[in-house]
């Protein structure tokens, strides 16, 4: 038995990995840490799109080499199906120069945030202006609002979940700009889930959504055109995103949804 | 067939333990999950009195009372109450199907209270699971760590113990249990993250893993994730995915004249 061939796969078939990073997190050695290797993976398993972060992002000062390289990389090695989305670190000198070239120079059609790592809270005004300047490029912004269990961190590196409910107010005045949150579940939960429900710009990757049938539990708490496939590779193993869509009896419409139409939605009119 | 060894009641939809468990043997249908241990009650009870031992373990025999080829009980017992856990081994164990205990976060492991408890277990080849987690953001009073664990194995030398979650952050958590051969480690109840089962195979030999899940808290697809994710060979995956767990459950199972 072959492996699927991403090419040949209909549009049924196709999924959109809107959670992805290359390069290396910086406490372990990844399975599929190498880009090339991770391609491999990703398209044995039906991803035919897959938006790549980078890990440098979290802690490189340099993030305007940690985004050229990204882009390079999936020039190079991405096969068609990696989509670079480079990293933004509103508390560094002249980031609205990063945001420029990410939108400008290398066409990206998203930006990533990693407010835990880099010490600002969404209500930082910083914040509000990078808004702005995304919604001048129409450039979606995925924000990660963790990237591991707090239980787990480093003793001297204790990063804290972003708190995402200054969103609202944020996002209200400014109905047309596009926000994912990355590996939310285990933190926007219950009211504030709701709270971002109620705000048509926000979209939901699925990577920590837990739960037995946990995607069925999602679907109740937040809109299903507003939910995208995220498996968070390679922090994450791969098949974990995979088997919840097994394990949730949610339909073919609607697991095409999450899988393809909801991302593919978001690339229409964008680089 | 794979045999889950960690799964819970509490959070599932329905009223009774009749209801619950179809529900969460649909889920484990649609991902190929054979058989189910269960353990605990709901609410989860992190002090739980005799008396709300005593219901909690019943709420278990109820919901495995008509699935026998399907799951299995573990007794919820605690180290606060050592003649009351040991009255619930005799009824739901001696006199009853369930084949293993279930140790959570009332008291530490390491506490010698603990023995009679363990020592009971031992004469019976009754499976012992303790939870055990290492937290950065720190442990809950009573809540071991595999710290605790190889105190206890270190009393109670060649008992089968099972490590709960590997400890969490299961890097450290595989070193602390390595030099214990009696020490098997539970994958379930932490994130998918990639490496911790090839880790621990390499660390500890496919022999002393055990794949749960810790649902319905967590989901079977990111817990399964792990094992059928790992870059390790199908046989260890095998073993990992039920055969550790029967083999170990197999002495209890075989005196309850239960075909294994
Ligand atoms: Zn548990």
């Amino acid at each position: 038995m072959s492996a699927p061939v991403t090419d040949q796969l209909s549009d049924d078939e196709r999924i959109i990995d809107t959670n992805v990073y290359l390069s290396r997190w910086p406490f372990r050695r990844l399975a599929y840490d190498e880009t090339s290797k991770l391609v491999e993976r990703l398209k044995s398993s039906g991803i035919s799109q897959a938006w790549a972060g980078s890990f440098d992002g979290l802690l490189h000062k340099d993030v305007g080499g940690v985004n050229l390289r990204l882009y390079e990389e999936c020039k190079t090695l991405g096969e068609g199906l990696l989509r670079p989305v480079g990293s933004i670190n509103p508390a560094l000198p002249d980031w609205q120069e990063d945001v420029r070239r990410c939108a400008e120079d290398y066409q990206m059609h998203a930006i990533r945030l990693h407010p835990g790592y880099h010490g600002y809270l969404l209500s930082d005004p910083r914040f509000e202006q990078l808004l702005d300047q995304a919604l001048h490029y129409r450039l979606i912004v995925q924000i990660a609002v963790r990237m591991e269990d707090v239980r787990t961190q480093h003793p001297l590196m204790r990063i804290p979940d972003v708190d995402v409910s200054p969103l609202t107010g944020l996002l209200v005045p400014r109905p047309d700009q596009l926000v994912m949150l990355l590996n939310s579940q285990q933190v926007v939960r219950a009211s504030l889930l709701g709270a971002m429900a109620a705000l048509p710009g926000v979209y939901v990757d699925m990577a920590m959504q837990e739960g037995m049938g946990g995607l069925s539990s999602l679907l109740k708490e937040f809109p299903q055109d507003r939910i995208v496939f995220g498996s968070y590779a390679p922090f994450f193993i791969l098949e974990s995103s995979l088997l919840k869509l097994q394990e949730s009896e949610i339909g073919n419409q609607i697991s095409h949804a999450i899988r393809y139409e909801n991302a593919n939605r978001l690339n229409a009119g964008r680089p | 067939m794979i045999w889950d060894l960690h799964c819970h009641l509490n959070g599932v939809e329905g009223r009774t333990p009749d209801e619950k468990i179809v529900r969460m043997l649909e889920y484990a249908d649609r991902m190929n999950v054979g058989k189910l241990v269960f353990y605990m009650g709901w609410p989860f009870l992190a002090d739980p009195s005799p008396d709300e031992l005593r219901s909690q373990n019943d709420q278990v025999l109820q919901a495995i009372s008509h699935w026998s080829d399907r799951a299995l009980g573990f007794a919820y017992v605690s180290a606060r109450y050592v003649d009351e856990s040991l009255a619930e081994i005799e009824r739901c164990i001696t006199n009853g199907p369930m084949v293993g205990i279930k140790l959570w976060i009332a008291a530490k492991c390491a506490d010698e209270q603990i023995d009679p408890i363990i020592k009971r277990c031992s004469e019976l080849k009754v499976a012992i699971f303790q939870h055990t987690w290492i937290k950065a953001t720190g442990n809950e009073p009573g809540e071991s760590s595999p710290d605790d664990l190889i105190r206890l194995a270190t009393r109670h030398p060649g008992v089968p113990l099972i490590c709960g979650h590997t400890g969490g952050d299961w890097e450290k958590g595989i070193r602390i249990v390595r030099p214990f051969e009696q020490i098997s480690v539970d994958t379930g109840g932490f994130d998918p993250t990639s490496g911790m089962v090839e880790m621990a195979v390499r660390e500890l030999g496919a022999d002393r893993v055990i794949y749960g899940s810790d649902v319905s808290g967590r989901s079977f697809g990111s817990q399964l994730a792990k094992v059928q994710g790992a870059l390790i060979p199908d046989d260890a995956k095998r073993k990992i995915l039920g055969g550790n767990l029967k083999r170990m459950l197999t002495p209890i199972l075989k005196a309850k004249g239960v075909s294994v």
